[in-house]
This record gives C-alpha cells, sequence and structure tokens, in this order.
C-alpha cells in the first residue's frame, strides 16, 4: 500500500490545503457567519460578569449600597441569558451548517471517484478510500462547525480581552501579552509534529482497514488452509505499529497541553504580584485588581484550547490533502469537448485501427497495431493465451480505459468523440468477474437501463437462462448480493449476463460469459444467446469451443497482436497456436496419436 | 429521501427522484433495525459488559490515575484559593510594608502551576496509554473472534457489515478513550472537587451555589434517554453509507460500463442525507443540553453574587472569599460542559460496541473439539455416515453414505443445487452434519483439532482470492515456511511458472488489489499451487477449475494427474474434462447419490451421466 503516501517533501501550506474547503462552505456561509457571531458574542457577554464583578466590589459593596446592587445584578441576569441564548444560537447554526457541508463534501468525493478511470481504481485499496469518505469528511466536519471558529473567536477575544488588561492597567497588561510570545513559539513547533504525527496514523488506519477487508473477503481461502495465525499476525503487526503511532501522538498532545495549562497559571501569579504592587502604590484598586483577575480567567480557556485548536486545524490540513489526493486525481476518461450524440445503428460496425494500449509506467505494451473490423450484427470471437490482452481489448469498446495508440471506431465514429452517457448505453458489457450490488434482482438486471419494462427484464432473465430469479423468495423484488441472499458462481453468472443483454445493445461485449455454468445450463444459455446475438455486433472472449461456435469468426490474439482470423475449423485446421489453445487434452493426445500413426 | 433542505447536492442527477425507488434494495430477511424497548436495555447491559471487559485488566492502572488526577486537581484549584489570599491577607500586609506573604503566595502559585502541569503530563500520558491498550486489546478480539466464525455467519453478516464492524466501529470507541475519558474523569473531578470547596470555603454561598443541581440532574437525565436512540440510528446510516460505497468501488467496472454512476449518485446522495439527519437530531440534543447548562451556570453565578455582595456588605465575608467563590464557580460549570461532550462520544461509542458485542457474542457452529484426537500424517480416508445436512430449515442432504478410500479421485457431477457443494464442504468441516457423521481416517472431524484438520483436509475455492503482496507470498499462503524453492517447485508442479516468470517482477510481482493484475485464470492457477505446496491428504475442490481457459485447464489436469495421485481428492467440477482424470464419479440428485462408478463405466451406461458426457462432447466440437 505504498501508492497512499503523500509524495514526500511536499512543500504546500497548511492554509492552503484549509483553502480548498470554501467552495464547500460557501454555500452556507449566512449561517458559518451567525455561528462565528454567535461564538464571538456568547465570549464578549462573559467578559460583562467580571465588569459586573467589579463594579459591585468597587461600587455598592465600598458604599454599602443596597439599592445600588439591583442594577448591576439585573445587568449580569440579561447578559448571563444573552450568553445562554448566543450559546444555542451558535450550536443550532453549526449543526445546520456542517452536517450539509460534510454531506456535500461526501458527494461530491463519492461522485469524483465514481467518475475516476478504472486504472484509478486498480490502484487504491477500496479500505483508503472508504477511510477518506468517512475519517477525514468527518475530521473536516468538525473542525468547519467548530475549530475554524473558534479559532478565529479566540483569537478575537485573546486580542479584544488583551487590549481590555492594557486598558485596565498598563504595565500589568503589557507584563500579561510578554509572558505569552514563548508559549506562540514553542506551541507552533510542537504542532507542526502533531500533524506529521497524526497523517502517518490516517495512513496507518488505511492500511489496517485494507487487511481487514482481506481477511474478511478471503475468508473462505484463510479458513480453509487454516492460515488464520498467519492472516491474524500481519494484523496484529500493524496494529500494533498503530498503537505505537498513536501514543507517539499522546505525548506530543500531552506536552501541548501542559504548555497551555502552565503558561496562565504562571501568569496569574504574575499579576498578583504586579497587581498587589500596582495596588500598594496606588495605581490600582482592589476592585480593579479583582476585576483584571477576573478579566484574565476569561482568557483561560481561549489560551487554553488555542492549542488543541491549532492541531485540529493540523490535522484537518492533512485530511484535506488526502480528500484533494482523490479530488486532483486527473478524470482521463471523459467528454472530449465538443463531443455529440452521433448516430450509431442497431447492429453498428465496430472497428480497432492500429490500436495500442500500454498501462501508464509500464514498460511493454499490453496491445499493439491490432486491427479488427467486426460488421454489424456479426459475433467475433476473442480467442487467445492467459495474459494476451483479451480483456484489455474488451475494455477498451465502452472505454474503461482509453487507447494509447489508433483508436476504436463505431459506425465510424471515434468511441472518444462520443459522449460517454451515448457509448456506454449503446454498447453493453458482461465482465469475467459478476458483479452484484446489494439491491434487488430487478434493479441489478436494470442497471443500465433503469427505465426497462418488466416485459424487458423478463425477457433479458430468460435469454440468460436466469428465470430461477422469479423462484427467489420474493421474487424480483428479492435482495441478494453482498447484503442479501447468496447466489451460485452460475447463477451470479446468468444474472450478469441478463444484465448485458437487457434492451438489446447496438454492441455487446462479452468477458468469457458462460465460465461458471455446468454444461447443461451452457447449452441452454447459448441457444437463447443465438438470438440476440443475431441482432447486434458482439465482441466476445472465449476460452473454449463452445463458446467460440456462438461466433461468425474468431480473432486469434497473441501477445497483444492479432495473428489470425477466421472460421473456427479453418482456424482449427490451419493455425497450431490456434489448436492448443482449444482443443481439449484428450483430442490433443488422438491428434499426437495420429500424428505418430 | 430528500428533504426540501437538503441544498444543492440532493438529487441532480438524471431519472427520477430517489423517493421514487425507495424500494431499491428489494426484500431482505435480516433488517433488524428497528429495536424494542427490552432489546434496547439488553444491548446496552451487553455493551456495558464488553466496556467492563475491557477496561478490568486496567484497573490497577486507572486507580493510580485517578490518584494522580486528584493531585494535579488539588494543584489546579489551589490557584482561584491563592489569588484570594493574595487579595486578602498579601495586598493589605502589602500596604503595610510586609512583602513577606505576597512572596509566599505566588512561590505557592508557581509551585502549584509545576505540580499541575507535570501531573497532567503522567495523566495524560497513562490515560493514553490506557486507551491504546483497551483498543489493540478489542482489535486482535473481534480480529480474531470474527475470523474463527463458520462461513455461514460471514455469508449472512456479508463482508460490509463486518468491516464495518472492525473500522468505524472501532473507531468510535477509540474517539472516546482519546477524548472522552480524559474529559469525563478531569471534569467528574473538578465537579465533586469544587463543589467540596465551595461548601468549605463558605457553607450558605456553597448551599446557593448548589441550589442549580437538581436542574442539572433532570437535564442530564433526559439528555441521557433522548441521545440513546438519535446515536443508534446515526451508527446505522454510517453503516448503510459505507456498504454503499465499498460495494460501489468493488464493482467499479460494471458500475461504469453500465453507466450507474447518476443512479449511483442518487442513491449515495439519499443515504448521505439519513446519515446528515440522523446526526442533525443528535446534535440538535446536544445543542440544547450544553445552553441549558450555561443558563444554570449563569443563573447560579447572579445569586452567588447578590448574595454574597450583600453579606461582605454586612460584614459576613471577606471580598477575597466572594472572589475565590466566583472563579470556582467558573470552574464548577465549564467542566460539565465537558460532560455532554463526553456524552456524546460515549453514546456513538456505546452504539458501536452495542455492534461489536453482538459479534463477539456469535458463535461458532464449529467449534474447537475440547479433547481433539491427534491426527498426524493422516492417510485420508473419507467417510459420510447417515450425514443430513441443511441451511435454515430446507433440507440439502436428506441422508448420506459414502466412503471414499485414501487415494481416490472422487468427481462430483449434478446440476446446481444437487448438493455437491455442500458435500465437499462438510468433508472441509466448514459446517457440521445436523445428524450423523464425517469422519476422517476413522476419526470424526469435530474431533480433530483445526489445525490438525487443516493440514489434512484443504479446499480450493472459485475465487481464487488474493492477497496484497507478491505472487510468492501468496503462493506461500499455502504454507508459510516454506523457502522460494519450494514455492517455485509448487509454481512449476502445477504449471503455473511460465505465466508468473514472464510477469513484470517474475515471483516478487505486485498482485495488486484482490489480485487485479492476474486474470481470473491465473489467480486460480496461484490458489492451486498454494494448495499444492500445503501438501494435505484430502483435496476438495469445488469448481476450481471454471474460469481456466484450456490451456491452463490442460496445464492444471496434468499437474493435477500427479498431484491427485496419492492423496484423495473431491472434484467439483462443471468441466468433464477434469472428471477424466477421476478414479470414480458420483451423479448427485436433490442430496442424493443417483450414480456411482468409474467415469468409463457410466459413460458406457445409459445413465444421466452418459448424457452428459454426451452433451459436453457437443460442446468441443
Amino acid at each position: 500500500m505504498t501508492e497512499t503516501a503523500a509524495p514526500p517533501g511536499r512543500v504546500r501550506g497548511r492554509l492552503s490545503a484549509l483553502a480548498r474547503l470554501w467552495p464547500f462552505a460557501r454555500p452556507y456561509r449566512g449561517l458559518l457567519l451567525l455561528t462565528f457571531l454567535g461564538a464571538l458574542l456568547a465570549t464578549l457577554a462573559q467578559l460583562v460578569v467580571p465588569l459586573v464583578t467589579e463594579a459591585v466590589v468597587d461600587g455598592p459593596i465600598a458604599d454599602g449600597d443596597r439599592a445600588g446592587l439591583v442594577p448591576l445584578l439585573a445587568l449580569a441576569l440579561v447578559f448571563g441569558l444573552a450568553e445562554a441564548a448566543l450559546f444555542f444560537l451558535r450550536r443550532w447554526a453549526m449543526n445546520v451548517s456542517c452536517l450539509q457541508i460534510e454531506r456535500d463534501l461526501r458527494d461530491t468525493l463519492y461522485r469524483r471517484l465514481q467518475r475516476l478511470p478504472v486504472a484509478f481504481h486498480d490502484g487504491w485499496s477500496s479500505g483508503q478510500l472508504l477511510s477518506r469518505a468517512t475519517s477525514d469528511v468527518t475530521t473536516v466536519r468538525r473542525f468547519v462547525g467548530f475549530g475554524a471558529v473558534f479559532l478565529v473567536v479566540n483569537l478575537v477575544t485573546c486580542v479584544v480581552v488583551s487590549a481590555m488588561l492594557v486598558l485596565a492597567h498598563w504595565p500589568l497588561g503589557v507584563a500579561v501579552l510578554a509572558t505569552s510570545l514563548p508559549l506562540v513559539l514553542v506551541g507552533s513547533r510542537w504542532e507542526a509534529r502533531y500533524n506529521e504525527q497524526s497523517r502517518r496514523v490516517q495512513d496507518e488506519q488505511g492500511d489496517l482497514a485494507t487487511d481487514v477487508e482481506e481477511a474478511v473477503q478471503g475468508v473462505r481461502v484463510v479458513r480453509s488452509l487454516g492460515r488464520s495465525g498467519l492472516v491474524f499476525g500481519r494484523y496484529d503487526r500493524k496494529a500494533v505499529r498503530l498503537r505505537e503511532l498513536e501514543l507517539g501522538k499522546v505525548r506530543t498532545l500531552a506536552l501541548i497541553w501542559c504548555l497551555f495549562e502552565f503558561h496562565p497559571q504562571v501568569t496569574l501569579a504574575v499579576i498578583l504580584v504586579g497587581g498587589s504592587l500596582a495596588v500598594g502604590s496606588g495605581a490600582l484598586t482592589v476592585g480593579g485588581l479583582v476585576g483584571f483577575v477576573a478579566l484574565f480567567t476569561v482568557l483561560l480557556w481561549p489560551i487554553l484550547s488555542l492549542g488543541f485548536l491549532l492541531a485540529q486545524a493540523q490535522e484537518t490540513a492533512s485530511a484535506c490533502d488526502r480528500i484533494g489526493e482523490l479530488l486532483d486525481a486527473p478524470l482521463t476518461v471523459t467528454d472530449r469537448p465538443g463531443a455529440v450524440p452521433r448516430p450509431v445503428g442497431t447492429p453498428a460496425r465496430l472497428r480497432f485501427e492500429h490500436v495500442g494500449f500500454r498501462f501508464p509506467g509500464a514498460g511493454s505494451p499490453v496491445l499493439t497495431d491490432v486491427d479488427l473490423e467486426v460488421a454489424p450484427g456479426e459475433t467475433v470471437a476473442l480467442v487467445g493465451a492467459t495474459g494476451s490482452g483479451k480483456t484489455t481489448m474488451t475494455s477498451l469498446v465502452a472505454r474503461l480505459q482509453d487507447v494509447t495508440g489508433g483508436r476504436v471506431t463505431l459506425d465510424g465514429h471515434d468511441v472518444r468523440d462520443l459522449p460517454l452517457a451515448q457509448l456506454r448505453s449503446v454498447v453493453a458489457t458482461a465482465f469475467e468477474d459478476a458483479t452484484l450490488f446489494s439491491m434487488s434482482v430487478r434493479e441489478n438486471v436494470a442497471l443500465g437501463r433503469p427505465d426497462a419494462t418488466e416485459e424487458e427484464v423478463a425477457e433479458a432473465l430468460r435469454v440468460a437462462q436466469a428465470e430461477f430469479a422469479h423462484e427467489l423468495p420474493w421474487g424480483l423484488d428479492t435482495r441478494i448480493g453482498e447484503q442479501g441472499l447468496s447466489l451460485s458462481g452460475g447463477q451470479r453468472q446468468r444474472l450478469a449476463l441478463a444484465r448485458a443483454v437487457l434492451g438489446r445493445p447496438s454492441v455487446l461485449v462479452l468477458d468469457d460469459p458462460l465460465s461458471a455454468l455446468d454444461v447443461h445450463t451452457e447449452a441452454l444459455v447459448e441457444r437463447a444467446l443465438r438470438e440476440v446475438l443475431a441482432a447486434t455486433t458482439a465482441l466476445v472472449v472465449a476460452h473454449r469451443a463452445s463458446t467460440v461456435l456462438l461466433a461468425d469468426r474468431v480473432a486469434l490474439l497473441e501477445h497483444g497482436r492479432i495473428t489470425a482470423v477466421g472460421r473456427h475449423p479453418d482456424l482449427l485446421a490451419e493455425v497450431p497456436v490456434y489448436r492448443e489453445l482449444l482443443a481439449s487434452q484428450s483430442e490433443l493426445a488422438g491428434a499426437g496419436e495420429g500424428g505418430r500413426g | 429521501m430528500t428533504t426540501p433542505g437538503s441544498g444543492a447536492a440532493g438529487t441532480t442527477g438524471h431519472g427520477a427522484p430517489a423517493d421514487a425507488h425507495a424500494d431499491w434494495r428489494g426484500v431482505a430477511t435480516e433488517d433488524a433495525d428497528e429495536l424494542s424497548a427490552s432489546a434496547s436495555s439488553f444491548l446496552r447491559g451487553r455493551s456495558r459488559r464488553l466496556l467492563g471487559e475491557l477496561l478490568r485488566p486496567h484497573r490497577r492502572a486507572l486507580w493510580a490515575l485517578l490518584a494522580v488526577l486528584t493531585a494535579q486537581n488539588l494543584a489546579w484549584l489551589a490557584g482561584p484559593f491563592l489569588v484570594g489570599v493574595g487579595i486578602d491577607s498579601a495586598v493589605p500586609a502589602l500596604l503595610a510594608g510586609d512583602a513577606g506573604p505576597l512572596v509566599w503566595v505566588t512561590l505557592a502559585m508557581v509551585g502549584a502551576a509545576l505540580a499541575d502541569t507535570g501531573l497532567r503530563y503522567v495523566f495524560l500520558m497513562g490515560s493514553g496509554r490506557v486507551g491504546q491498550e483497551v483498543l489493540l486489546t478489542l482489535r486482535r478480539r473481534v480480529f480474531r473472534h470474527v475470523q474463527q466464525l463458520p462461513l455461514s455467519f460471514h455469508e449472512r453478516y456479508t463482508s460490509g457489515k463486518t468491516i464495518s464492524r472492525l473500522t468505524s466501529d472501532v473507531e468510535a470507541l477509540a474517539e472516546l478513550l482519546d477524548e472522552g475519558l480524559d474529559g469525563l474523569l478531569t471534569a467528574l473531578f473538578s465537579v465533586l472537587a469544587i463543589g467540596v470547596v465551595l461548601l468549605v470555603l463558605d457553607l450558605p454561598l456553597g448551599l446557593v451555589a448548589l441550589l442549580g443541581f437538581p436542574l442539572l440532574f433532570l437535564l442530564a437525565r433526559w439528555f441521557q434517554r433522548s441521545s440513546t436512540v438519535a446515536y443508534r440510528r446515526t451508527r446505522q446510516t454510517v453503516a448503510a453509507l459505507i456498504v454503499q460505497f465499498t460495494e460501489t468501488f468493488g464493482g467499479i467496472r460494471a458500475v461504469q460500463a453500465f453507466r450507474r454512476e447518476g443512479r449511483n449518485d442518487q442513491l449515495h446522495a439519499a443515504l448521505n442525507e439519513d446519515n446528515r439527519q440522523a446526526h442533525h437530531r443528535a446534535f440538535w440534543l446536544v445543542a440544547v443540553f450544553m445552553p441549558a447548562v450555561t443558563l444554570i451556570g449563569n443563573l447560579v453565578t447572579v445569586a452567588v453574587l447578590g448574595h454574597g455582595a450583600l453579606r461582605v456588605m454586612d460584614g459576613d465575608l471577606a471580598v477575597g472569599v466572594l472572589v475565590s467563590f466566583l472563579l470556582y464557580l467558573r470552574r464548577f460549570f465549564d467542566p460539565l460542559q465537558d460532560i455532554a461532550i463526553f456524552y456524546n462520544s460515549y453514546q456513538s461509542a456505546n452504539a458501536a460496541l452495542e455492534k461489536l458485542s453482538g459479534v463477539l457474542e456469535e458463535r461458532s457452529t464449529v467449534p474447537e473439539p475440547p479433547d481433539p484426537v491427534p491426527v498426524r500424517d493422516a492417510a485420508g480416508e473419507l467417510v459420510f455416515d447417515g450425514v443430513r445436512f441443511g441451511y435454515g430449515g430446507a433440507t440439502v442432504l436428506p441422508g448420506l453414505d459414502l466412503r471414499i478410500p485414501a487415494g481416490q479421485t472422487v468427481a462430483l457431477v449434478g446440476v446446481t443445487g444437487a448438493g455437491k457443494s455442500t458435500l465437499a464442504r462438510l468433508a472441509a468441516r466448514f459446517h457440521d452434519p445436523l445428524e450423523g457423521e464425517v469422519r476422517l481416517d476413522g476419526v470424526p472431524l469435530h474431533r480433530i483439532a483445526d489445525a490438525d484438520l487443516r493440514r489434512a483436509v484443504v479446499m480450493v475455492t472459485q475465487e481464487g482470492f488474493l492477497f496484497t503482496g507478491s505472487v510468492a507470498d501468496n503462493i506461500s499462503f499455502g504454507r508459510p515456511d516454506a523457502g522460494r524453492a519450494e514455492i517455485e517447485a509448487a509454481a512449476r508442479a502445477i504449471g503455473a511458472d511460465t505465466f508468473i516468470r514472464a510477469l513484470p517482477d517474475g515471483y516478487d510481482t505486485d498482485v495488486h488489489k484482490r489480485g487485479g493484475r492476474l486474470s481470473a485464470g491465473q489467480r486460480q492457477v496461484v490458489g492451486f499451487a498454494r494448495a499444492f505446496l500445503a501438501d494435505p491428504a484430502v483435496l476438495v475442490l469445488d469448481e476450481a477449475t471454471s474460469s481456466l481457459d484450456v490451456p491452463s485447464e490442460r496445464l492444471v489436469q496434468r499437474a493435477l494427474q500427479t498431484l491427485l495421485a496419492d492423496r484423495t481428492a473431491l472434484i467439483i467440477a462443471h468441466r468433464l474434462s477434469t472428471v477424466e482424470i477421476a478414479d470414480r464419479v458420483l451423479v448427485m440428485d436433490a442430496g442424493r447419490i443417483v450414480e456411482d462408478g468409474p467415469p468409463a463405466e457410466l459413460v458406457g451406461g445409459g445413465g444421466r451421466f452418459a448424457d452428459l458426457h454426451r452433451a459436453w462432447v457437443d460442446s468441443l466440437v
């Protein structure tokens, strides 16, 4: 899991990492402003209580004026109520805005990820993607609604209170400010360290999630070989490392806390000494000193929280970086500018023209100068040894990947000039691995055509010999896939096939569509499939003769090049490599004996 | 379900709005999401027990931490008290020309600050360490437990749910331990200590301050009750989001090829909005609770100020005491806010613990035998003796008697649902029979220790699941102590050597996610080499050759002949070419063996196998 680590030596301000949140926060700026004002005013309302205390000590208490107490208490009461009301307002506005920002960010991320090319997904473990879409997005939400607001409010509070302190008694006020300088310097160093540590923790959590996924999804293999111990050991090593990283984080955080805890207490001592001297010299009244102390206590929480808030800001910045890595990943397979729907017939003419393909960063190409034409209504089987590039070739038609040389055309239009929406509605693909989702059978089959009628779905199920679906406990409404009823490999494959043939696409791409079927079912499916193939253009990856017989012609793929095209019997007779690929062992043995005899 | 307030990111995709398809998920039997009141209290008890179990080993550390916390709080509490002393005695002394008291008070304050800070460091490190230990224990325990749960559990519970238990639910507890524990202990302690200090400092004033208590108590009870429900709901919405997410990106090829993106956007947006609403409800409760605490605190402050001022005027109270009192009061109510924060993470951790404790309560249906019969170097004779088996009421095998002598290769043939896979799974003890028993060398499987059994019986399934790592790593999964030479020999024996060497880094090639770098056929061959390396006495192949292309299958079959020569094998294959190498064929139908004999004999007879064989020969052309 190396591709997930951040590029080392990234030189990028933390602020700019946070700045990319702005587009998400913008729609809710009114509410955020309200959150901010609520926090600020509530904090300021707190300031009134110390001032009233001072006034009470210096006024009514000093004068013994009981009646004078009433307005002051009423003032304190009003501001006390105001503080609570503002507090509520802030929490309410924060909830509304932040949860929506979180939702929007997660939706955006999900949308983006869905549109990133298959090549991107091959390189990222889904555990890493998941931890970004869940915990990182949540980190952002927390910061926007709480951390960011209080970072600003507390800084403002610090400035305002400092000003008030200086105004109240400037020598003492300046002394208080002077003690804050080292705090800021040391604090920022530790916070940088904390940020680095939290990023490492987040990455490790992603890796741990990947281990969990593999252990759970590969449970059959683990169980049948009795390798639970090995898998556990692997997981355990990562879990232990995660604990070490977490402890490092705890240590840094503890240091930061302590610094911010120590500081105000020492400052309080400074105030006491300075204040006492000032009272001694008559520069300050006792009430003034009491008020000064009370005012300073208002500063305690803002100062105490700064460390924690800055740490949160750092954590959020690295979460933003991690989310940014996904949002910034290039959408390489997209509509070209000016791509407009063009007429594509049913069936269409499919051509590969000098097609080359090479994985990014890979040395040798997968496909080299592939030329192949599939006439409208024709079915061409693709035969080749494992790793010869068959599956890659099929993925180029619906642009799951883009060619790196030459072009693929449908009725003469380069597939890259067609809008993806059109292309993928005229081309239907059934994959080697039948992927079903945890939803109803109907939804699974109508995956590409949610508007399909009941009759069309039934027809597709018939062609794929997947009529067993009607017999499921809730018929086509039965939930299948990950979270529902589990089906056999053959059943899954037939449903995936039904999905592909639904709505009679212009071009049908089938990657070894019958591999998991038993002979009997395979024969039935083939019979029904022939009707569909007669009316559509099809490219079928075939691993055995029975599948090849569905095709009008066969193309032989060797090491990424097409070396022979022709009818099955001709190729079988003329091309030794082809014979090697498709003839069964017994036939070969027979041929061998025949040759010797 | 989109509400009017859901904003820009709602349902902008094409097609119908999401709520028109509320039933897109279809129907399943296991939607036990809504809970009755009694079930709810049962869950609470269960999760509390789990938390107790996790914390118990750390009792001493926790007591020590409490002591540290006590000392730290005393040091911390000294601050306001000393300020009061300073104002009441040091300032008058200074005015009288005696700086001594001021010096002492100042030194005491600095000393208290040092002690407070040092103790705080010790406490934070200590509680951090305990928290991480607890998490590690929990991670280990759940992971190990999940691993030993039967396959039937995994099939029912599904991987998405299990993964979210092991990741997001554990992390919810991590959050509690990270932020909550410290906050709670500090807060509880501060509240207690300050309560005492207030009463000691001045009893009547203290009683006035404690007036707010009954209100606070009622408030906390309301919050606790309503937030339990709200937070449980958030765990469910989060889990639903995770399932949607992992399935989408697990099947991204199908998603893109079938233009599912728009519809998925809608579904995800709806689930995401559900999740937002669930969180909104929970946070709303906090938004009421916390300001209410502040309100009570402010009312009490005004009462104390008024009452205190009057008493100072009467000469009953020193100004310094009133000032300290007000300082303490602030420190009394602020930590109460921390309790809300703690409760916040406690609730979400609790909901997570409910789910985790549920998983931990699942029992293995194929438990380890208490007094295992040692089986070393098994010969490989398998006997099914009156075996009856079924899933949830439906009988799959009504009553099976079968003896497979050591070393025999048996092919199982029959239509889907005939019971072939069930038979194979019973042989590998993925299930125990409902009646009768399966014996290996005369020993019932349920009496054999798992380690012995897995050494003797290995099953290769059709998935060919590969783990992160190199090809060699994946093969050595069959026998982790195997050296490189043995790994390569296994690959050679199975005919995988050629294609592996052709990979960019040969045996060291990273297979990428789920072996995405290899074709399905190649993955199966690697799975095969893995089993070969494990060298079991009994090999069970469940459709293991279905995705192989002809040359691969041919290679594997050649290898199989040598591989199977000295071991018992049970092969389920749809391709009859695989069957040809069997010593014996069993044709199954509706859980019974309807034909039994050597392949050549059955082909010659007029039975079902002969029909199947004819169909297969036709398909070869």
